[in-house]
This record gives structure tokens, C-alpha cells and sequence, in this order.
């Protein structure tokens, strides 16, 4: 394995709010590695974004607080480097695609001027011209038909998906090493939301950049990643390469989470939630924090009182689960998973 | 028998399950919204939301509408409870042609036919405890007496799997799975015959989603209740609905059981959308044929001539330019679809050999 060029530390992150203080992140570590695609998928509150925003002095503090760790990039910490550098690898060697292309684009500024401006911030010898040139090539690598003459259109002359597409073009703009991609197809239709994937399949062929794929769908991930990171209330519970997490998961939420998925080419007659609501962060449960909703733990005193730590289930630490019992998910997974079946074939 | 009423090549579909006729009969239903302009706001254009729709639903079933944003199905959901009023076209509820109902009319059809929302956040006033609001149809309607209305919100509370502690409590003390709940509550308050859901879940997570279409499944069961389900997941649609339609910009392109709309669809717009979801195991990555369209959806102010999809369509021929396709069964088929080109395509099956690797 290649030394990875991105690292995290035991992250924990918190906020200040009328309500309480927010438990957002609480001793995430993980590794990138170059030119692969780690996704990293929770549901609503479960750190997945704060995580990584975090890294990139994109969480604004406060109220947000950073109570530990370091997220190493080329051996430098971005957690403690100078605002300055850090700016200048934001959009540089890491850049940013967020979920809503309509407010992260500057609608007084023509499509064209912000990916130039986003080429000569980070290259200053860059005469217009040139910056041109390489936005136009940038666009049309994208599969923005015409791109010349739609360098100069606004982004609101620019439909929902083509935007979308200028977006992921700036983040390119930059040979990056590392793109991050938060919820970057969840704004858009289906077929729009096709086009996207294979426009991000071409971006990451052209730069090798390793991307963060940060979403709440699993279809996604099978699709584009290489390897997952399951977050829940702010922990990481399971890590793993994408074929294990899904046909050999450790972690009872992420049988949960796959198992409560409608399905598009089969008929089932109850869909198989997980039970109960998604926990406080503000209080969170004690010991495993989804305990409460777990089927696999019945009540084992151990899963209330002590945090499961992530264990190594394949080598050299490629799975880990952070499940007390994770010995018995894959009896667990087969019995639920056979009670979905059963559903299919009636 | 969703379709066109007068075809001339088949008889409509058949039943999919031995229940009454009908409970709603949507004929020619035509929405469109005025584009005004200048300083004498002249309307110089139409948005053609809803144009041409014709549906029936039976007591007891659920029908998925389904399409992308602007395809106006949540258009079509309202007019059709007439929340908007419609521009042309007959609406027929429980045997009576609401379409002309003026708002005190409607009151009495409101009891039998009511809505849930998609924002469990946006839908449920802020100010109000879960007892004002899931109670406040009775009161609307009169049917708010002390201590019964009470006992039934607490009911109604239970029915929805919430506790009747909850009731004096205010929305935001609320998960979004449990808001929505709340909305259903609201919404079975008068005991009506049939919901229209537009896009229940979508704002939910996974894990609740699921909790939320079991619910609607089990209180179907229970009540007997008709669904009109509009939503753009179509693994959700297929989960729940007995038939289904396709939309696209204001029309039905395609209608049937979610076995022929699932199985064997024949429109090249049904054929693209089900290529386009993510598979949901990265064992049949590269596995499936994906059919992935060019361009976007036209507006529909300015909707192309002919058929609708063609400018998106790998098939269009000429006559897709001339011809607005009907919705018709076509030969091959076993549903209607309006297509001059429909043929059978299986956009799920698996496409070599699928390993585990």
C-alpha cells in the first residue's frame, strides 16, 4: 500500500448551541490514498461532513470547537497550519464540490470568469488568454456542449446538472490531489444524477486525484467508491473496501442500513427499517450510541456502558468494525437479510 | 384504468386485484399557469405544468406517480384535490364531478380526500402543539367535541406509532421520521377515503424512510385506505404502488402495473430513468446497461412539438416531431405507452455474468 496522502487523526469537534454542546465528531481517524475514492456515508447528524469540512478550516469556530487531533496532508497539519497555506491548497491541491451548485457559484460572475479566476489565484503568472483556453478545454472535458460560447453565461443561464458539471471543472481546474465531494449529485434528477457520475469517473481519470465522496447513498457508493467509511453519531462504526462493507459488513447499523433500502428489481412485502429515531448528539446514548436501536445487542449490558473500539477484521487494518459482537453481524446479517428474501419470493 | 379512455387499438387494462370500480376518475386534466410580463402584467406565455391527464383509481389501491422535477406530478396532485384549480378537464371523486366545486363545496369532499406533505419541517406549524394540530380537521369541521377529540387525537397519535404523551409537545421536539407522522395523523384525523402523498419520504433518512412506507402500508391495510403516491424514488414507488405512472412535462408517457412498468417497460424515457439509479451493490457495478440521456429536461413553457421526450430520445424519427404519440397499447405490449417506437427493454437485468469479486 502507498503511503496515503491524506490522514486523519482522532477528530472530535464540537458546538456550542442554546440546546447544549453538540457531539458532532468524536475521535475519527481514517487514511486517503492517492487516485482512490473513499466514500464516507452516514445518515442526517452523523458527522459525515463536519468531519472533513473541518479539515479544510471550513467549519466555522465558533461555535464549532476542536477538542483533538490532526488531519496530516503531504505530513502538514491542516488543523494547525497557517490560515494563509491553508487557503492556498483549499482550491489547489484539495478542492471542493458541494451538493447545491446554485449557492456555491457566484451569480454576478460569468461561469467563465470563476473558473479562470480560480486557475490565476492559484497560478498568477496566468494570462487571460491562457485561462481561457484551459477553462474551455475544462468545460468541454465536462460535457458542457458549446463551451466556448457558454464561457460567458451566468449561472443562472446554466440548468441544475450543468452547473453542477462547471463545478466539478473548477474543482479540477487545479490538478488537485485530493477532491472532496459532498452530497454532489443528491440536489439533481436521476438521469441528470447518471450524467454527473460519469462526468466525475472522467474528472478523477484526468487527475488521479483521490476523491472524499461524502453521501447518504449507499447506491452511490457501490457505484464510485473504493472503499467506505460508516459513520453514526458522529463515530466511525465500520471501514472497509466497498465489496466487503456491502457483502460482508461487521457492523450491525450497516446491515441496518442496507437492509431498510427499498429495491428497484425485486418486490418485497415490508421494507426492514431500523427501529427507533436517530440518537442526540447532545446527549447521546452511553456506550455504543446506537445501541437503543440495535437488534443484535438485546439488552447486552456490555453495549451500554462501554464505547466499542474499531477492531481489525482483515489485515493490516483494511476492516474494522466497531461493534462489541461483531463475531455474530454475520449470522445476524443472514437471518435478516433471508427474512428480506423471503419477502421478495412471496 | 389509467390511459387514454378512448383508445381504438385495445381494451384498457385489466384489473390488477379484484376491487371495487372506481374512487377517482381523472379525464383531460389540464393545468397550466400563466407567464405574465411587462408592466401591465400581460400574460405572454403558459406553463403547460399539467397537460392532458387522464387516470383512474380504484378504492383500496395505491398508484405511484412518478418523474424528475418539473415533470408536474406534485401539480398534478394538487389540482386533482384541487388545491389548485384546474384549467380544463373533469375531476370525478366518489361518484360526484368535483371539477367546478367552489371552496365551500369542496369542504365536504376535503373529509374523504386529504394530503401529506413532503417537508415535515415546513408542513407543521411551528406554534402549535401536536394536539392543536393533528385535532384541528376535527375542529375545522366541527367534529372537536371535549374529551372525545381528545381521546381520538390520543388514538390517532397511537395509530401513527407515537405515544399520546406526545401531544403536548411542539414540532421542533420532533425527529424528521416522527414530524411526518404527525402529518399523517393530521391527515387520517376525519377518517378519509384516500391520501394523496407527495413525496412522503424524500426528506428522510434511509433507516425512517423505511418506517414511514410501513406505515402507510400497515394503515392501507387497515383502513382500506386509496393512495395517489408521487415521488421521484422509483425503488420506493415500486414498493408500494399497485400501478404506476411515468410523467414527463405535463403528460403520462407511460402507465401499467409496477410488474409491466418494472419488468418490461417499453417507453425509452421509463427504459432511461430505471437505468439511471444507482445499483445498490458494487457487485453489479459495470453490470447493468445504463442508458444515460443527453441534456436536460425541456421547459415546459416552450414544450417540443410531437412527442415530448424526443429531443432527449436515442429513437426519434421524424414522425416523433409531427406526432404527439397517444397513449395507447402497442403491439408487443401489454400497457399503454406513448411511444411510435415502444419495445419491450430490461434496463434491470443483469447483463453478464455478476461475481462477487
Amino acid at each position: 500500500m502507498p503511503d496515503p496522502v491524506l490522514s486523519v487523526r482522532d477528530l472530535t469537534v464540537e458546538f456550542k448551541t442554546e440546546d447544549g454542546i453538540v457531539h458532532a465528531v468524536t475521535g475519527v481517524s481514517y487514511d486517503v490514498f492517492p487516485g482512490e475514492t473513499l466514500g464516507v456515508v452516514g445518515e442526517s447528524g452523523s458527522g459525515k461532513s463536519v468531519s472533513v469540512m473541518t479539515m479544510l478550516g471550513l467549519t466555522p469556530m465558533p461555535p464549532g470547537r476542536l477538542l483533538s487531533g490532526e488531519a496530516l496532508y503531504k505530513g502538514r497539519d491542516l488543523l494547525r497550519m497557517p490560515k494563509k497555506e491553508l487557503r492556498d491548497i483549499r482550491g489547489g491541491q484539495m478542492a471542493m464540490i458541494f451538493q447545491d451548485p446554485m449557492t456555491s457559484l457566484n451569480p454576478v460572475l460569468t461561469i467563465g470568469e470563476q473558473i479562470a479566476e480560480a486557475i490565476q489565484v492559484h497560478n498568477p503568472g496566468t494570462n487571460d488568454e491562457d485561462a481561457r483556453k484551459r477553462v474551455v478545454e475544462l468545460l468541454e472535458l465536462v460535457g458542457v456542449p458549446s463551451a466556448s460560447s457558454r464561457f460567458d453565461q451566468y449561472p443562472h443561464e446554466f440548468s441544475g446538472g450543468m452547473r453542477q458539471r462547471a463545478m466539478i471543472a473548477m474543482a479540477i481546474a487545479n490538478d488537485p490531489q485530493v477532491l472532496i465531494a459532498d452530497e454532489p449529485t443528491t440536489a439533481l434528477d436521476v438521469t441528470i444524477q447518471a450524467q454527473i457520475i460519469e462526468v466525475m469517473r472522467a474528472a478523477q481519470q484526468e487527475t488521479h486525484a483521490a476523491i472524499i465522496l461524502i453521501t447518504h447513498d449507499l447506491g452511490l457508493i457501490a457505484e464510485l467508491a473504493d472503499r467506505v467509511v460508516v459513520m453514526y453519531a458522529g463515530r466511525v462504526v465500520e471501514l472497509g473496501d466497498v465489496h466487503t462493507i456491502f457483502n460482508s459488513p461487521r457492523h450491525p447499523y450497516t446491515v441496518g442500513l442496507m437492509n431498510s433500502l427499498a429495491r428497484l428489481d425485486a418486490d418485497q412485502e415490508w421494507l426492514r427499517p431500523i427501529p427507533g429515531q436517530p440518537p442526540s448528539l447532545i446527549t447521546p446514548p452511553p456506550g455504543c450510541a446506537f445501541h437503543p436501536r440495535c437488534e443484535l445487542s438485546q439488552g447486552r449490558a456490555l453495549c451500554r456502558t462501554d464505547v466499542p473500539p474499531l477492531r481489525d477484521f482483515g489485515e493490516g487494518g483494511l476492516h474494522r468494525s466497531a461493534c462489541h459482537f461483531a463475531e455474530e453481524v454475520a449470522a445476524y446479517q443472514a437471518a435478516t437479510t433471508a427474512a428480506v428474501g423471503a419477502a421478495h419470493a412471496s | 384504468m389509467m390511459g387514454q379512455v378512448e383508445t381504438s387499438t385495445a381494451p384498457a387494462e385489466a384489473p390488477v386485484q379484484a376491487v371495487g370500480d372506481e374512487i377517482l376518475r381523472v379525464e383531460g386534466l389540464v393545468k397550466h399557469f400563466p407567464i405574465k410580463s411587462g408592466i401591465f402584467k400581460r400574460t405572454v406565455g403558459q406553463v403547460r405544468a399539467v397537460d392532458g391527464v387522464d387516470l383512474t383509481v380504484r378504492p383500496g389501491e395505491t398508484v405511484g406517480i412518478v418523474g424528475e422535477s418539473g415533470c408536474g406530478k406534485t401539480t398534478l396532485g394538487r389540482t386533482i384535490i384541487k388545491l389548485l384549480e384546474p384549467t380544463d378537464g373533469k375531476i370525478v371523486f366518489d361518484g360526484q364531478d368535483i371539477s367546478r366545486f367552489r371552496r365551500r363545496q369542496m369542504r365536504s369532499v376535503r373529509r374523504d380526500v386529504q394530503i401529506v406533505f413532503q417537508d415535515p419541517y415546513a408542513s407543521l406549524n411551528p406554534r402549535m402543539t401536536v394536539r392543536e394540530i393533528v385535532g384541528e380537521p376535527l375542529r375545522i369541521h366541527g367534529l372537536y367535541r371535549r374529551g372525545e377529540g381528545r381521546r381520538r387525537v390520543e388514538e390517532l397519535l397511537r395509530t401513527v406509532g407515537l405515544s399520546p404523551e406526545h401531544a403536548n409537545r411542539f414540532p421542533h421536539e420532533f425527529s424528521g421520521g416522527q414530524r411526518q407522522r404527525i402529518g399523517v395523523a393530521r391527515a387520517l384525523a376525519l377518517n378519509p377515503k384516500m391520501l394523496v402523498l407527495d413525496e412522503p419520504v424524500s426528506a428522510l433518512d434511509v433507516s425512517i424512510q423505511a418506517q414511514v412506507v410501513n406505515l402507510l402500508v400497515q394503515l392501507q391495510n387497515e383502513f382500506g385506505l386509496t393512495y395517489l403516491f408521487i415521488a421521484h424514488d422509483l425503488s420506493v414507488v415500486r414498493h408500494i404502488s399497485d400501478r404506476v405512472a411515468v410523467m414527463y412535462l405535463g403528460k403520462f408517457v407511460e402507465t401499467g402495473t409496477r410488474q409491466q412498468l418494472y419488468e418490461t417497460p417499453m417507453h425509452p424515457y421509463t427504459q432511461a430513468l430505471l437505468s439511471a439509479v444507482p445499483i445498490d451493490s458494487p457487485n453489479l457495478r459495470g453490470k447493468r446497461q445504463r442508458i444515460v440521456l443527453k441534456g436536460d429536461v425541456p421547459s415546459p413553457a416552450n414544450p417540443p412539438s410531437g412527442c415530448r421526450f424526443r429531443t432527449r430520445c436515442w429513437k426519434a424519427q421524424e414522425i416523433c416531431a409531427q406526432e404527439d404519440p397517444a397513449l395507447v397499447k402497442r403491439s408487443g405490449g401489454d400497457h399503454p405507452v406513448a411511444c411510435h417506437f415502444a419495445e419491450v427493454m430490461r434496463p434491470l437485468d443483469v447483463v453478464g455474468q455478476a461475481t462477487a469479486s
